[in-house]
């Protein structure tokens, strides 16, 4: 690429000018294809609508391959079903010890014949154990956030249910991070490995869950190791794709030490490039604890029970006040967690002290506190059953508060809001919903791969033209359009709010501790209880469906533009104050265009955010990839729910990759790379 | 945190051996059952739960060991297909008719009856409607335009809006609206639980609104209201077109009441025999199911106290249902 091609992408004003071969490429690109729009119905009819007759069967190719995999696919001993169920009964073993020591006890015999012999922790020895690992690793104040978390818990009436989604957590994160670790180490020996998990990853992270959720359930059968699998799958690539980066950034120097002490690989690997790789390391496991709460709800629907089912089961009630409460569980027992790992992320990063106390209480003073709280606990529960479980007469609820105040801004302000919704709805969604809806297949399809290739070259061409071919020769093209419009302006507002926030809040520290602990609300808070209010307050229909892909998808648009902002080298933007820039030049000539790969990466997280809504938003009547995934699930049709979850996650990739190609141009112009 | 589990384990170990024998083994069933626990489905809806929840308490006085667990209303048939999930207790004609077939084909379901309750659904409108609309609950009312406007919203005017159920509850209400010729415009609501906040919405303003309510639910214990009467269904109605009034086109009547089905996994029979017998047994009344909803979620009790009142109350029934 010539550097004027460059330029012509981001400064219209040089590029129109000078009329360089990359403008005018598009140019005509952009005409060939208005014409088409315009003009081709008449004469090829079969460019707008994809032909029936020419369609890839792949719903039942994939339905009858799946028959296969679950009734008839051997090894030779064993059936593939056999193989999974075995690996299940392996997951369900730590399960069922965390699952017993937190929650239900430790029984002997099963079902309600059941007899408890020895009663979980009690819940003073939980918020203990848990405000001392506060302690230990973050002082003070990270004691008290991680032990008022857990009280809120017990508090609210949430701990049982809190306990047995703690329980899948504890089980899930370790394995998750494991088999992260294990397939990045991989895929960083072996480049021909990476080669084949990338586009692997990409669809672990796009495909809906509720996709593959009926294999899921064959295979390892119904409960909460399906639910574990299921989460694993959604939280584990994020811990490959860190650890990869991760080791490819280890220093040179610490490579050239490790061979000139003669390290064996086994060494280089665990002495060497996995210690120094440990703080990029554990945002991986951030990562996972994060996305596994995510997937608390769906879960819930396979058994795993826990506070995702509480959410449900009181928003089927219309109970908003109990949704809200177990919703906010989850987001306690996220805080906590995730604080928590941060703070031992930091501590580690540290260098351990040399010198070793004598005796066990000086030496683990922690474990031997810990312990003896156990013992202590439980000695008195037996006498005082107020120690072993928190008393319910302490509990205490919102009780009807939030349903009230839900229905007085109903009565008050529903006329407000109907004007706004039906403002929105007839000058922007519908008239945009009209027009990708009327825009040819044929000609996005050769848009999208035009713009392959001038971003990022044949492949990248090649890539974005088959994907979005196929999403119209599987026959979801009418179903994609409604989904590219959806996420597209939920995109843009969820920009145009999150971009300024970001913007107001970068410098002040302050104000963006409070806005971070409002993203990580949004992130974590289950989306079904803001969105049953808001259809109290919008009725059904795409407005509503907005509303909560904009509410979740704002998180990422304000914290990578906040990063951006903040790793411009502040000497840079001494040098323009000194050269007389004002605040608002400094801004939009210094800082955005400096922070641009950042915001640029946000908005690609944006988009992924956004479209994993999708399948919350078919409650809300949306007619969508996400519906029709939905509707498979309910007709047990594994491929049709498959096919449109791989459409949902070729939108995914293609939107991801043109703005990675974009994204690699600017820093390549800016002097970034 | 490892340390102390390992510890704690050992203590399990032994405390297991000597609670073995102190502790009194549970009452077993009948040498030829399986002393297993069944496995019964809960869903997100209380009905459902207080029906289950009778079933194993009934279950449980019957000897048997009893689970529940938590699973979602179509995603349970993986489940109940391969027997890791033995019973579900409501399966109803109207939402579940289709996961059913498609399940009982592969041979590893069976319905095990119906609950003798019966799903009644129809479009419903709350009572101060009446005054807008004075010809209802009378069908015939709503082809007036003025009446269907009152129900108009400024996406559907002038034509009335009919909130429908999720696409997937079928009810053929786009085909009503056309052979009824009612000037309505049908809406679909995602889940259940988005069709009710919509009513409590509307409700709570005294604003219009027409939608799809079903019953046993606590909603018509709730708000005052009326089902419209379309004309009674039949079977003609459905599949001969020259039925009823429009005689070019079918669905030109109510919807059918359901029956709300048993189904499980096929090996309950030869592995719980008896209790194979008392879950075909079992049966409750719709008047029944709605007073214990109404206790639930509108006066808040919890749902064990209100099975073990229904147990208090009925031992003659359940006891016939379990005898050998």
């Amino acid at each position: 690429m010539s550097a004027p091609a460059h330029a012509s992408l981001t400064s219209p004003r040089e590029g129109f000018s000078a009329f360089t071969p990359s403008a005018m490429a598009w140019l005509i690109a952009l005409a060939a294809f208005v014409v088409l729009w315009q003009f081709g119905e008449p004469l090829a009819k079969w460019a707008f609508d994809y032909p029936k007759t020419w369609q890839i069967p792949a719903q039942r190719w994939i339905g009858d391959a799946m028959k296969w995999l679950l009734n008839d696919a051997r090894f030779g001993l064993f059936t593939f079903t056999e193989l999974t169920r075995f690996i299940a009964a392996i997951i369900d073993l730590p399960y069922r010890a965390v699952l017993s020591l937190l929650a239900t006890g430790f029984l002997s015999g099963q079902g309600s014949s059941a007899v408890q012999i020895l009663p979980p922790l009690s819940w003073i020895a939980v918020v203990g154990i848990v405000a001392m690992m506060g302690f230990y690793a973050g002082g003070r104040r990270l004691a008290l956030l991680a032990g008022g978390c857990f009280l809120f818990l017990a508090m609210f009436g949430q701990w049982t249910s809190a306990m047995v989604t703690l329980a899948s957590i504890l089980v899930a994160v370790p394995i998750g991070v494991a088999g992260g670790l294990a397939l990045g180490l991989a895929a960083y020996r072996w480049p021909r490995f990476e080669v084949a998990l990338t586009p692997l990853l990409d669809l672990m992270q796009t495909i809906p869950v509720f996709a593959y959720l009926v294999p899921i359930l064959f295979l390892f059968g119904f409960g909460p190791t399906a639910a574990i699998v299921a989460t694993l799958i959604y939280a584990m690539p994020p811990m490959t794709r860190i650890t990869i980066l991760a080791l490819r950034s280890v220093p040179s120097e610490v490579h050239d030490l490790g061979r000139m002490i003669g390290c064996t690989r086994r060494q280089m690997t665990w002495r060497v490039l996995v210690p120094s790789a440990k703080d990029s390391l554990m945002v991986g496991v951030n990562q996972v604890i994060m996305l596994s709460l995510n997937m608390v709800i769906i879960a819930s629907m396979i058994g795993a029970g826990g506070l995702g089912f509480d959410v449900l089961a009181a928003l089927r009630r219309l109970d908003i006040g109990a949704g809200l409460e177990a919703g906010l569980a989850i987001v306690a027992l996220a805080v906590a967690l995730d604080r928590l790992s941060q703070a031992f992320a930091a501590k580690a990063g540290t260098a351990a002290r040399a010198e070793r106390p004598a005796g066990i209480v000086a030496r683990a003073p922690y474990t031997v506190g810990a312990l003896a709280l156990v013992a202590a606990t439980f000695a008195i529960g037996l006498a005082l059953p107020a120690v072993q479980t928190y008393p319910e007469v302490l509990q205490i609820s919102t009780g009807t508060f939030f349903s009230r105040v839900v229905e007085w801004i109903n009565v008050n302000f529903f006329d407000a809001f109907e004007a706004l919704k039906n403002a929105v709805l007839l000058n922007i969604l519908v008239p945009f919903k009209r027009l990708l809806a009327g825009l040819p297949w044929l000609g996005v399809v050769a848009l999208l791969a035009f713009a392959g290739w001038r971003l990022g070259g044949l492949r990248l061409a090649a890539l974005t033209g088959a994907l979005s071919f196929l999403i119209a020769a599987t026959g979801q093209w009418e179903k994609a359009t409604v989904t590219v419009y959806l996420c597209g302006i939920s995109v843009v507002i969820a920009s145009l709010i999150g971009i300024p926030i970001a913007i107001l809040v970068a410098d002040r520290e302050r104000l963006w501790r409070w806005v971070q602990a409002i993203i990580d609300t949004l992130q974590t808070l289950p989306s079904f209880v803001y969105l049953m209010p808001a259809v109290m307050l919008f009725r059904v229909g795409d407005f509503t469906a907005m509303i909560a892909v904009v509410a979740f998808a704002i998180a990422p648009a304000i914290r990578y533009t906040v990063l951006g902002l903040q790793k411009v080298d502040p000497r840079t933007i001494e040098a323009g104050r000194a050269m007389g820039c004002t605040p608002r030049q400094l801004l939009t000539k210094i800082r955005l265009k400096l922070a641009l790969p950042e915001i640029m990466l946000g908005l690609n997280q944006t988009i992924m955010f956004a479209l994993s809504m999708l399948v919350i938003t078919a409650l809300v009547g949306t007619r969508d990839l996400g519906q029709e995934v939905y509707i498979a699930l309910t007709k047990a049709d594994t491929g049709r729910g498959i096919v449109a979850g791989l459409a949902i996650a070729f939108i995914a990739i293609i939107a991801d990759r043109l703005i990675a190609a974009g994204a690699a141009r600017t820093r390549a112009r800016l002097g970034l790379a | 945190m490892l340390h102390e589990r390992r510890v704690t384990r050992s203590v399990v170990g032994a405390l297991a051996l000597s609670a073995a024998m102190f502790v009194s083994a549970p009452r077993t069933a009948t040498a030829q059952e399986s002393a297993d626990p069944i496995k019964l489905t809960l869903h997100d809806w209380t009905g459902q739960l207080i029906t289950t929840e009778i079933m194993g308490e009934v279950l449980k006085k019957a000897g048997y060991s009893v689970e529940y667990v938590q699973a979602d209303y179509l995603a349970q048939f993986a489940g109940l297909e391969t027997g890791d999930l033995h019973v579900a207790m409501e399966m109803w004609e109207t939402t579940g008719r289709d996961a059913m077939d498609a399940s009982t084909a592969t041979g590893k379901t069976e319905v095990f009856g119906p609950t003798g309750m019966q799903a009644k659904e129809e479009w419903w409108f709350p009572e101060y409607m009446k005054e807008k609309c004075p010809g209802l609950p009378n069908w015939e009312a709503l082809k007036d335009e003025k009446c269907a406007e009152a129900f108009s919203t400024a996406e559907t005017a002038p034509k009335g809006r009919y909130l429908g159920g999720p696409v997937t509850w079928g009810g053929f209400d786009d085909e009503r609206v056309e052979s009824l010729s009612l000037p309505f415009e049908v809406v679909h609501a995602g889940t259940d639980a988005a069709l009710f906040a919509e009513l409590e919405s509307a409700y709570q303003r005294k604003a219009p609104i027409m939608l799809w309510i079903y019953a046993p639910h606590w909603a018509p214990a709730k708000y005052k209201g009326e089902w419209v009467a379309f004309p009674e269904y039949t079977k003609e109605c459905y599949g001969d077109p020259k039925w009823g009034s429009n005689t070019d086109a079918a669905y030109d009547c109510g919807k059918p009441h359901g029956e709300i089905w048993k189904v499980g996994w096929v090996g309950v029979k030869d592995k719980w025999p008896g209790a194979y017998k008392a879950i075909k047994a079992f049966s409750l009344s719709n008047d029944e199911m709605g007073a214990m909803i109404t206790e639930v979620d509108l006066n808040g009790k919890k749902v064990s106290e209100v099975v073990t009142e229904w147990m208090g109350k009925n031992e003659p029934r359940w006891s016939e249902w379990i005898k050998k």
